[in-house]
């Protein structure tokens, strides 16, 4: 049976996450950084990745992972999302590990490792992809893809074309930083002149198909993390917070919207995790939760990060408190890996609902 | 032995074919095969509370007849964790066995005419008698499923009217056959009266089924009201089981009827009924390992609130359809048939899930309250006597 609940070593890996994430990305460090020429925390990251080796988190030992699975993959995300961390986990150890994992490429250990990062060159946005941008002629590869996430830091490109999945250098490409609605995750432009490409599979259409999925529902668990925080931080600031001489926190107006959010939390925790099992497992159901968690996370974690903007009132508005980030995060995500709506739209095929 | 073990060897032992059931019933709770996580010698055997489901499973395979556990839901859900928790070694093997094996059906008295959210408020009153060995209960309660059939009720009554409200209620188990209980049906905006008025006239109840300390009856009643929540919007069902299922059946089955509109909205409300689904199919999971979570008051928030945007979404879909009924006959039921009515009764059924078992709006506060450590309602009513109420 699909276990939708967290096992002592999840737990073990998220304190460590957590901790190491309060001590290096606490909210000013993140503020001071967005604006800054290294938008993305590098330094962090290794520390991610090496010291505490979840950047393959899927991979086998023998592989240069952890020989864990993508349910903990989920807990990272989880802790990731609660502290909008700018490190690049969902185009290295999401979409590129679960690009690479079904391959036997040996760029995988170092992938897993972390000592190299990749990404996969697709849309941000992309739900599902069948069409290509970039042409394969032998080995060079020409053409565009937008809205990449986390090639701004990448050292490989996974490039998918008419002809396959390349690996490309990504110094050898053209890349120019996207002013992104999510200052903590910056999207990067990459245009290829000629470039030199590696094979890795000649199924990049089966292969983008298996990444977008992963990232679909294991993006569930980083919309958790983000709505965790939003809801925890409100319900913290409404306690404090008084107006007309009481908490505000104690008028039913304020009580009952976060009332209702935590139920909306509740269930979307249990959502993510059946997304993160099936993935973790195989489970044949696991197109159906990809696109549920999606359909549900998404507008969940908007949600939560509007009523916190909402209910901190005046202080939630501005660029000192952490609030805006969580918004640009959580709207941010609910146009990656395909809207809502679209995953309303997959669903309908697949529990067959035809229009 | 294994409670897989025992079921095997008790089904090997006694035929459910042979047997009549009430015999089949009362053995199966004397092999301690009814909630095995109950205590031996109670229908249990002290086991985790999810190994219960593969036991249900082996005797359903088997043919065995069950003790239709929907008849009998508030002995099940309410009663009878309420007995286990609060009552008498006594009471405990007094009650039990026939509330388990459905011999004797259990109702309700809690809430009242002026006490429904406000619970606590509640005006039956309850007396010691002259000789001090029982009480006499005066007063009316409402909202009672299954009076006209319950052999027993649980029941609530003011015992110190000089104190605040919370500290004066004692909690006490009404036998439904002594004189001065009078039970008249109350019709329902479906046109059916599943629920009763209850009047009680000069009931005496004998102090030995007094469940709990006098004065300590709201505590008690916490444990009923927390399970009625979690039978409320509980229990295990397979995709598209519930409402939902119903409204996806029309949708396959009726391809005329389909627009864009309602074609999204009913992705969305599906969307919403499998996070449902998932969200309870987590908390037993939760309860199984022994970490209970408050997720019982989301459950039931959600369950009526699906309830009512779906069979709503249902007479949208069903146009003409919708505005014909199937009956207005006035009926007792004893069980409540979602599936089998049409959407307008599914429709106005549903507007009773938002009330029934806690308001929305008092659930909202729970959840507020208890699970967020929200600031309580400001109220007038804590630390006043209940006499000098306004009322």
């Amino acid at each position: 049976m699909t276990d939708l609940l967290y096992s002592d070593v999840e737990e073990e890996l998220r304190a460590s996450v957590r901790s190491l994430l309060a001590d290096r990305a606490g909210f000013e460090a993140v503020l001071a950084r967005i604006e800054s020429p290294e938008p993305v925390d590098l330094k962090l990251w290794r520390a991610l990745a090496v010291d505490l080796g979840v950047a393959g988190l899927p991979v086998p030992e023998a592989g240069g992972g952890a020989g864990a699975s993508w349910r903990e993959t989920s807990v990272v995300l989880e802790e990731l999302g609660r502290a909008v961390a700018p490190v690049p986990f969902l185009g290295n150890s999401v979409l590129a590990v679960a690009a690479l994992l079904g391959t036997s490429d040996p760029l995988l250990d170092a992938v897993a490792a972390g000592t190299r990062v990749a990404t996969l060159a697709v849309p941000l946005s992309a739900g599902t992809l069948k069409t290509w941008t970039v042409t394969a002629e032998g080995d060079r590869l020409d053409g565009t893809v937008t809205s990449v996430v986390d090639a701004g830091v990448a050292e490989v490109l996974l490039v998918p074309t008419a002809a396959g999945l390349y690996a490309v250098e990504a110094t050898d490409t053209e890349r120019t930083p996207v002013v992104s609605f999510d200052l903590t995750r910056p999207l990067t432009d990459v245009t290829l002149r000629g470039v030199t490409g590696r094979l890795i599979s000649a199924d990049a259409a089966g292969t983008v198909e298996r990444a977008l999925r992963a990232g679909a529902a294991l993006l569930a668990s980083e919309q958790l993390g983000v709505a965790e925080w939003c809801l925890t931080t409100t319900v913290e600031y409404v306690k404090t917070r008084r107006q007309f001489a009481r908490q505000v926190g104690s008028y039913q107006a304020i009580k009952h919207r976060l009332a209702d959010l935590w139920v909306s939390v509740t269930e979307a925790r249990a959502v993510a995790r059946y997304a993160a099992d099936c993935l973790a497992t195989g489970d044949p159901d696991l197109p159906v939760a990809a696109a549920l968690a999606q359909a549900f996370c998404s507008p969940v974690a908007v949600k939560a990060a509007e009523e916190c903007v909402q209910l901190h009132g005046g202080i939630g508005f501005t660029w000192e408190h952490p609030a805006h980030l969580y918004l640009k995060r959580a709207r941010s995500n609910a146009a990656t890996f395909g809207s809502a709506a679209s995953h309303r739209a997959t669903l309908a095929g697949l529990v067959d609902l035809p229009a | 032995m294994t409670s897989a073990g025992l079921t095997r060897d008790f089904l090997a032992a006694h035929d459910p074919h042979a047997l009549a059931p009430l015999d089949f019933l009362r053995a199966r709770f004397d092999a301690g095969l009814a909630w095995v996580q109950y205590p031996e010698g109670l229908g249990g055997l002290g086991l985790p509370r999810e190994e219960q489901s593969a036991v249900d499973e082996a005797f359903t395979a088997a043919g065995a007849p069950d003790n239709n556990p929907r008849r009998i839901g508030i002995g099940l859900g309410m009663a009878a964790p309420t007995i286990l928790r609060h009552g008498t070694d006594e009471q405990r093997h007094r009650w039990l066995r026939p509330l388990w094996t459905g011999e004797e059906v259990w109702c309700q008295l809690f809430s009242e005419p002026g006490a429904g959210s406000d619970l606590a408020g509640l005006a039956t009153r309850a007396i010691r008698d002259d000789d001090g060995t029982g009480w006499v209960v005066d007063g009316q309660k409402v909202w009672t499923s299954m009076a006209h059939e319950a052999r027993w009720a649980i029941l609530i009554a003011r015992t110190d009217p000089s104190v605040p409200k919370h500290q004066g209620i004692t909690y006490f188990v009404l036998d439904m056959t002594a004189p001065g209980v009078e039970v008249r049906p109350l019709r329902q905006a479906t046109g059916e009266a599943e629920f009763n008025e209850v009047f009680l006239t000069g009931v005496r109840i004998p102090d030995t089924d007094r469940l709990g300390a006098v004065g300590e009856g709201w505590a008690v009643a916490q444990t009923t009201l927390m399970n009625e929540r979690v039978a409320i919007g509980g229990g295990a069902s397979p995709r598209e089981g519930g409402v939902i299922g119903v409204v996806t059946d029309v949708w396959r089955k009726r391809p005329e009827l389909r627009t864009p509109a309602l074609h999204d909205a009913l992705l969305r409300l599906w969307v919403e009924a499998e996070a449902a689904r998932l969200t309870g199919t987590r908390l037993r999971q939760q309860m199984a390992v022994g970490q209970p979570g408050p997720e019982g008051s989301a459950a039931k928030l959600l369950f009526a609130r699906l309830n009512q945007e779906i069979s709503a979404l249902e007479l949208d879909l069903l146009g003409e359809e919708g505005l014909r009924h199937d009956e207005w006959t006035m009926r007792r039921p004893t069980v409540v048939d979602f599936a089998g009515r049409t959407a307008g009764y599914r429709y106005l059924r549903a507007k009773g899930n938002s009330i029934e078992g806690g308001t929305s709006e008092i659930l909202r506060n729970i959840v507020a309250e208890r699970v967020l450590g929200l600031p309580p309602e400001h109220r007038l009513d804590k630390d006043l006597a209940w006499k000098d109420l306004p009322k």
